[in-house]
């Protein structure tokens, strides 16, 4: 197992079990939730490394304002925005909130696994 | 269709103009013409009228001149003087040389035989007695006759004057020359068509007519018709003549002075008038009728003119509008394709993941497995592409203005092209002006521009073809021709061409944006791009790139 940790929030489902299990394979301890709110719980009582956020999620929160939330709560928690094309605007106002990046949707497992990577390096160094 | 629209919108703007200019016109020219026609006949029957009324005074006077002198002589002589020839001679000489117009004079006694007389005629000893004039004078006293043959068998009227000398009676007689009488009646003749004459109640010429009859004729006018007062009348006579004709009785009610003058004669000056005025309306008539005609039809031809550019502009319109709102969709669409493709590719991924384990790796179908996943992967890539274009090429839409060689460009990206082209065998020809200012626009979307259409045309003409490029300088634009001789553009594809998704390409090897885009490059770069096709000898794309100067540096 990887020393450290990532939760994926998106809503659907499908992406999300699978995205879950194959990181899981790759020995990083990955949680999934399907919501805002959930990951919000999840980041409070778990020590989470990187969040790896979908920013469109119809009902509930969506991702900035989720994005907004974690920072308050765990503001070295990095998190990688997952965005749609049509919601590029929307990925850069999440780096002006404090995103590590975004990345845009449909995204290959090995364009995803050095992003991480990355992320996990610069929260390894910010608390050092 | 649109064509007789415009034809009946011009027939009716003449009719109506025609209309309204032409009923003025013609209701002013008939009045003016009534009104003149009107006074011309009233003053040309005062002028008749005061003919006949000078006339008659003066064959009055005449008349009443010859009685009184006979009346004077009858007064001053007796019966046995007068009796005496020598002294009815004198008297004669001197009444002629005095007043003139007595052919004779002549004495005849209360039995009516004539006593003594001078003149021309032998009418010495003729007995009157018979003679209706002689009871006439006899009982009048006074008495001028009718025109009539008598003894001496030629027209002449004469005067009779009776004297009462204690019981005996006797009658001084005069014969009036017809010659000179005739002509003072004459005398109001006026004109080629003026006549004047004389009547008696019954009709009968007392002097010699000009046309239509002699002395003692019968005329064709009714002497009833005539009353106390001057009438003018306007008559038709035997010839079919329309003839103005006057008539006053003389003083004696029996004679009736006639003055006729021809209708058409005496309106020349009217019928001139008229005449002009018919001129002016035709001339008048000709030049609203050309003014009208020209004016329209160019009026008509400049509103056809702006709404055909009005459709044009309206159907360009609609055309941007139609791809904005296609793009809008066509990224809304895209977005929601995105997730479903980010679901498979997770799927495939996590299914190749599984594959790496013991039990399945040893599979014989292993192989099979690992490439129908790969199959799927690229298939997810393809749909991406299509996606990741639209929508990439939405988000750096906005030009970035530098200075641009359009020449240059073209020539980069035929050489960019020239490995495919040559592979397809076809030759591309370049004829650039080299007039070419350098301009403010954006290389690379130019360039973007220029490779699709001309990649488009080295697809569409298949093997061993030509494509033409050309450049010019047009009025406010710099203008590229990009011609093929490829097959051409169905006209019922000519009208999407530029619809997003929309190709003629093979399933699989066209993605339907490229023309898409490029209209939406060269819209927003503010020129045009259009296209004529004929299908069998080629299409050719003209794309026109606004003329702007250069940024100072």
């Amino acid at each position: 197992m990887q020393d450290f940790s990532v939760l994926v929030v998106d809503d659907e489902e499908d992406l999300l079990e699978t995205l879950v299990n194959r990181l899981n394979r790759r020995t990083i301890r990955t949680h999934g939730v399907t919501s805002g709110e959930e990951a919000l719980k999840v980041i409070k009582e778990k020590p989470i490394d990187v969040v790896i956020l979908d920013i469109k999620m119809p009902g509930g929160m969506d991702g900035i304002e989720t994005l907004r939330e974690i920072k308050k709560i765990n503001p070295l928690c990095e998190v990688i925005l997952l965005t749609g094309h049509g919601a590029v605007e929307t990925g850069i106002e999440g780096m002006s909130l404090g995103a590590f990046d975004y990345i845009l949707k449909p995204v290959r497992l090995e364009e995803l696994l050095p992003k991480i990577a990355e992320a996990v390096e610069k929260k390894r160094g910010q608390v050092q | 269709m649109e064509d007789s629209r415009y034809k009946k919108l011009q027939r009716v703007y003449i009719v109506l103009i025609l209309l309204v200019s032409f009923t003025p016109l013609f209701l002013l020219g008939g009045i003016m013409y009534y009104q003149v026609a009107k006074t011309y006949r009233i003053k040309i029957e005062e002028q008749i009228r005061y003919r006949a009324i000078s006339q008659t005074d003066s064959i009055d006077l005449f008349l009443k001149e010859r009685t009184a002198i006979l009346a004077a002589i009858a007064d001053t002589v007796n019966f046995d003087q007068i009796l005496d020839e020598k002294n009815l001679l004198k008297i004669f000489e001197i009444i002629n040389l005095r007043a003139g117009a007595f052919v004779d004079l002549g004495v005849i006694d209360q039995a009516g035989q004539h006593r003594a007389y001078v003149g021309p005629y032998e009418l010495r000893g003729l007995n009157y007695f018979q003679q209706p004039w002689f009871s006439e004078v006899m009982t009048k006293g006074v008495y001028i006759s009718d025109v009539f043959t008598g003894f001496r068998a030629s027209p002449h009227f004469i005067i009779a004057i009776r004297r009462q000398e204690d019981k005996n009676c006797w009658i001084l007689r005069t014969t009036i020359d017809p010659d000179i009488f005739g002509g003072i009646v004459r005398s109001a003749q006026i004109g080629k068509t003026g006549d004047a004459f004389i009547v008696n109640k019954e009709g009968t010429y007392q002097t010699t007519p000009r046309f239509y009859g002699n002395i003692l004729g019968k005329t064709d006018i009714d002497p009833s018709k005539f009353g106390g007062l001057t009438t003018v009348n306007e008559e038709i006579n035997s010839q079919g003549e329309k003839r103005l004709t006057a008539g006053r009785w003389l003083k004696n009610k029996t004679w009736l002075l006639i003055i006729s003058q021809d209708v058409s004669e005496e309106m020349g000056g009217l019928l001139q008038t008229r005449n002009q005025e018919i001129a002016i309306i035709l001339v008048g008539s000709i030049l609203i009728i050309l003014t009208t005609v020209i004016t329209t039809r160019l009026t008509v031809a400049k509103l056809e003119e702006a709404d055909t550019r009005m459709n044009e502009l309206n159907a360009k319109l609609l055309q941007s509008d139609k791809l904005a709102a296609l793009g809008k969709m066509a990224a809304g669409v895209a977005h929601e394709i995105n997730n479903p493709l980010a679901v498979i590719l997770q799927k495939t991924g996590w299914m190749e993941d599984l594959l790496e384990d013991e039990a399945l790796k040893n599979s014989k179908e292993i192989v099979e497995y690992r490439a129908s996943l790969k199959k799927i992967e690229e298939h997810v890539e393809r749909a991406r592409k299509v996606v990741h274009n639209m929508l990439g090429y939405a988000r750096k839409m906005e030009p970035r203005l530098e200075d641009v060689d359009i020449n240059e460009t073209l020539r980069q990206t035929i050489s960019m092209l020239e490995n495919y082209a040559r592979l397809n065998s076809i030759e591309v020809k370049t004829i650039l002006s080299p007039d070419i200012p350098i301009i403010a626009s954006d290389q690379s979307q130019l360039q973007q521009v220029f490779l699709n259409i001309i990649s488009n045309a080295i697809d569409a003409t298949g093997r061993d073809g030509l494509i033409e490029v050309k450049s010019a300088v047009g009025e406010t634009t710099i203008d590229v021709m990009i011609a093929d001789n490829g097959p051409g553009i169905q006209e019922e594809q000519q009208k999407r061409i530029f619809d997003p998704f929309f190709t003629t390409k093979q399933t699989g090897k066209g993605t339907g944006l490229g023309l898409w885009i490029t209209y939406n490059i060269v819209e927003k770069l503010g020129g045009s791009i259009s296209f004529n096709s004929e299908v069998g000898r080629g299409t050719t794309f003209t794309v026109k790139i606004p003329n702007a100067p250069p940024t100072e540096k």
